[in-house]
């Protein structure tokens, strides 16, 4: 059969219907247990579910979806309570905690399983479909209970959605405002115990956890709101449930579990890496701007520094330009970087050179200028830094946004310390500079009367 | 020995051997990240054979070992670009697994590995894969195979004791000494995936977790101190072993499982009984307190 039969296959458009249903209830419920820290609640609750499922099938005989969702949730809940219980009694740290009762349950299920199969009375093949996930196995009963549980799911988040997401960013701020904290936590624990249950036999207790986390994780890399998180996250999971479910059909005998895993993880490398804000390339291409912003900065202050040096030597022996190797001993800047950065200062008329030596121009002395106040202003305060503690500067840029008695006085330190910039243009500084740092240009300018 | 002897002693090295590395990743917590090598070592189990077309020893060790380091590889790059860590074990853990459980089902009919083995193991079938060198029997691989793994871990542990421990208990001193705090992670790291493999055969890649983490939790609530807590972990793990043993031929269901329970059960009465962090000592203590206020 090829793919298309397949699909107008009835039987494949409802198991197709159940895992888009599936995907989507678990990636939104998933984008809670996420901005909770909570993602590997899901793979506890997965493998607990199994001792659940067994004892179920022992109690009533013959493979029932509903008892199998009762007793899964109620062995889903039980191992969620232990964890919590040894966290909160002993110092046992958390992640130990999930870790043993998880592994505790899962032999307890492997051990019912193989009771089963060698006690049982008959038909308990499906069992094992519950280790790894069949989805080819559902039938139409089992899809419509799955699409029933999943619509309620979704229905009761999209009621609750406002309380979720106070609990979510800012529980103690929820209580305060009289919300029922703990019902509301338990709800939503139910809700991921649920999309947990009924994701057993399409996706396999191993892997549901990767249907809650990895949606989820996608989707925050797209949008920094809680409501469109939930819904990317939705379309995410749906997605690759639908895309596992194709592949699954298509190729007889591939697990349908890790097939959507590895669909969604493909969505998830694809989310990381194109981003638009968050994702790996836009953040390379930043770093690489930053780095030459910096680079950039680094080569005017080192040029500066160069001619302030000049100036304080007598007229007849200025040097008119500097060499790569003088400028580069100053601050560390890489050869390429360098070659780029200085090409661009050249392009803007800040620099002129004659191949191998590097002088700033007019332009480039004020922007210079410009940049090293800035910067011996910053130094200047950081040395004082106790001092000024009230006013917060984190980055050089909003050093001129101090009030204007705090600017005189740093310049006044600068002044004793003998850091004052000089200023290197023969233009005088009343007559293009007219702004708030004025009274800085001025002090500038009398320093250089001071050498 | 008798045969039954053989699964005995196969269940208590890797109890011992589990033991002793488990209790360094509770001190670490790093358990779920021990959760993740189990069941990623399987895809390195597939991909060795895929390479070198046999089940041999040596290839699967070094496809556990390659496949493990790069889990631990890939969480850290994850965490390093600001994904959450437990998220980021989650999918890195969950994405590899499913990769080796596709490719195993891919090549099923070429690899005598079935899932079910690789995920539960079959201990009982170890005593018949014996070893034979000259002609002489020498006992099962499996046995070999641990007894080597338990030696390099003790050897590891026994060279860099001074490291390991203060890298556990406090990082940042460890790396203001100059101890490469990191090299040592990716040596334990290396130690676990090694461990993992050897004991993938007789419990499978999730019960080995349970053999991992929960004697190393018992003992942890029975001592401070870490060298009697790698002595109590083992003795805790061979035990466990031994009682999941006898419990399964009794009910004659899954060894490993009943080995997983078995050290459920202990666990749980060192929770409660345990002289000075168990819940009983913990309740009179409460009370003395409030006796005299």
């Amino acid at each position: 059969m090829n793919l298309f039969q397949h699909l107008s296959d009835a039987n494949t458009q409802w198991v197709l219907a159940g895992t888009l249903l599936l995907g989507m209830a678990s990636g939104v419920l998933g984008s809670f247990a996420y901005l909770k820290k909570q993602s590997l609640i899901g793979d506890a609750m997965a493998h607990a579910a199994l001792p659940g499922i067994c004892i179920a099938f022992l109690l009533y005989g013959q493979k029932s979806l509903f008892w199998f969702f009762a007793g899964a949730a109620f062995s889903g809940l039980l191992a969620a309570y232990f964890i919590q219980a040894i966290v909160k009694n002993s110092r046992i740290k958390e992640d130990a905690s999930i870790a043993l009762v998880l592994s505790v349950f899962f032999g307890i299920g492997i051990v019912l399983l193989t009771y089963i199969n060698q006690n049982g009375s008959g038909n308990q093949s499906g069992l094992n479909n519950y280790i790894f996930g069949q989805a080819a196995s559902l039938v139409g009963n089992d899809v419509k209970i799955i699409a029933i549980v999943a619509v309620i799911l979704l229905a009761v988040t999209a009621l609750f959605f406002k309380e979720f997401k106070l609990l979510t960013f800012d529980p103690q701020f929820a209580e305060g405002i009289g919300l029922p904290v703990r019902f509301f936590n338990g709800l939503l624990m139910v809700l991921i115990v649920s999309a947990v249950m009924i994701g057993l036999q399409a996706v396999g207790v191993i892997l549901m956890a990767a249907m809650l986390i990895t949606p989820a994780l996608s989707a925050r890399y797209w949008t920094e709101r809680m409501d469109r998180m939930v819904v990317i996250a939705g379309g995410i999971g749906a997605l690759s449930g639908v895309v596992g479910t194709i592949f699954s059909t298509a190729s007889e005998g591939l697990p349908t579990g890790p097939l959507i895993i590895l669909a969604a993880t493909l969505f998830f490398l694809f989310s990381m890496v194109f981003a638009p804000r968050r994702g790996l390339l836009v953040n390379i291409v930043k770093q690489m701007k930053m780095r030459r912003q910096t680079a950039r900065e680094n080569i005017m202050l080192s040029m500066f520094d160069l001619m302030e040096e000049e100036m304080r030597k007598p007229a007849a022996r200025h040097a008119t330009g500097f060499g790569e190797e003088q400028i580069r001993g100053l601050r560390p800047v890489s050869k390429r970087l360098f070659a780029r950065v200085m090409k661009q200062l050249i392009k803007e008329n800040l620099v002129s050179s004659d191949g191998n030596r590097y002088a700033l121009t007019e332009q480039g002395k004020e922007q210079a200028y410009q940049i090293a106040l800035k910067n011996r202003l910053m130094e200047v305060y950081k040395m004082y830094e106790m001092k000024f503690s009230h006013e917060e500067v984190e980055k050089q840029e909003d050093i001129f946004a101090l009030p204007e008695p705090l600017l005189q006085e740093l310049t006044r330190y600068l002044q004793q310390l003998g850091r004052m910039p000089v200023r290197l243009s023969k233009t005088g500084p009343g007559e293009n500079r007219r702004n708030r740092n004025n009274i800085i240009g001025q002090r500038g300018a009398d320093s250089r009367y001071e050498l | 020995m008798s045969y039954e002897g053989w699964i005995l002693l196969t269940g208590a090295l890797v109890g011992i051997t589990c033991g002793i590395v488990g209790c360094f990743l509770i001190l670490r917590k790093m358990a779920m990240l021990a959760d993740a090598i189990s069941h990623t070592v399987l895809l390195g189990i597939v991909g060795a054979f895929l390479v070198s077309h046999s089940m041999a020893g040596v290839p699967m060790f070094i496809g556990a070992i390659i496949v493990g380091l790069l889990t631990a590889f890939f969480v850290q790059l994850l965490d390093s670009l600001r994904v959450q860590s437990d998220a980021a074990i989650g999918v890195v853990f969950t994405s590899l697994f499913a990769l080796g459980v596709i490719l195993l089902s891919l090549f099923a009919s070429r690899v005598h590995l079935d899932v079910d083995h690789a995920l539960m193991g079959e201990i009982a079938f170890v005593p018949w894969d014996t070893l034979e060198i000259f002609g002489k029997e020498m006992g099962p691989k499996a046995v070999w195979m641990l007894g080597f793994v338990l030696l390099a871990d003790l050897a590891v542990i026994l060279l860099f004791y001074k490291e390991l421990k203060i890298t556990s208990f406090d990082p940042q001193m460890a790396a203001a000494l100059g101890i490469p705090v990191l090299l040592i992670h990716y040596l334990l790291m290396g130690m676990l995936s090694i461990t993992t493999v050897a004991s993938f055969d007789s419990v499978g890649a999730i019960l080995v977790v349970a053999m991992l983490i929960v004697p190393g939790a018992a003992a942890y609530l029975l001592t401070d101190r870490l060298s009697v807590m790698l002595v109590l972990s083992a003795a805790i793990g061979a035990l466990s072993a031994i009682i999941g043993y006898y419990l399964a031929v009794w009910f004659n269901v899954s060894i490993s499982g009943m080995m997983a329970a078995a050290a459920g059960g202990i666990f749980a009465a060192v929770f409660i009984f345990s002289p000075k962090h168990g819940l009983i000592a913990k309740w009179a203590a409460n009370r003395k307190i409030s006796r005299y206020s």
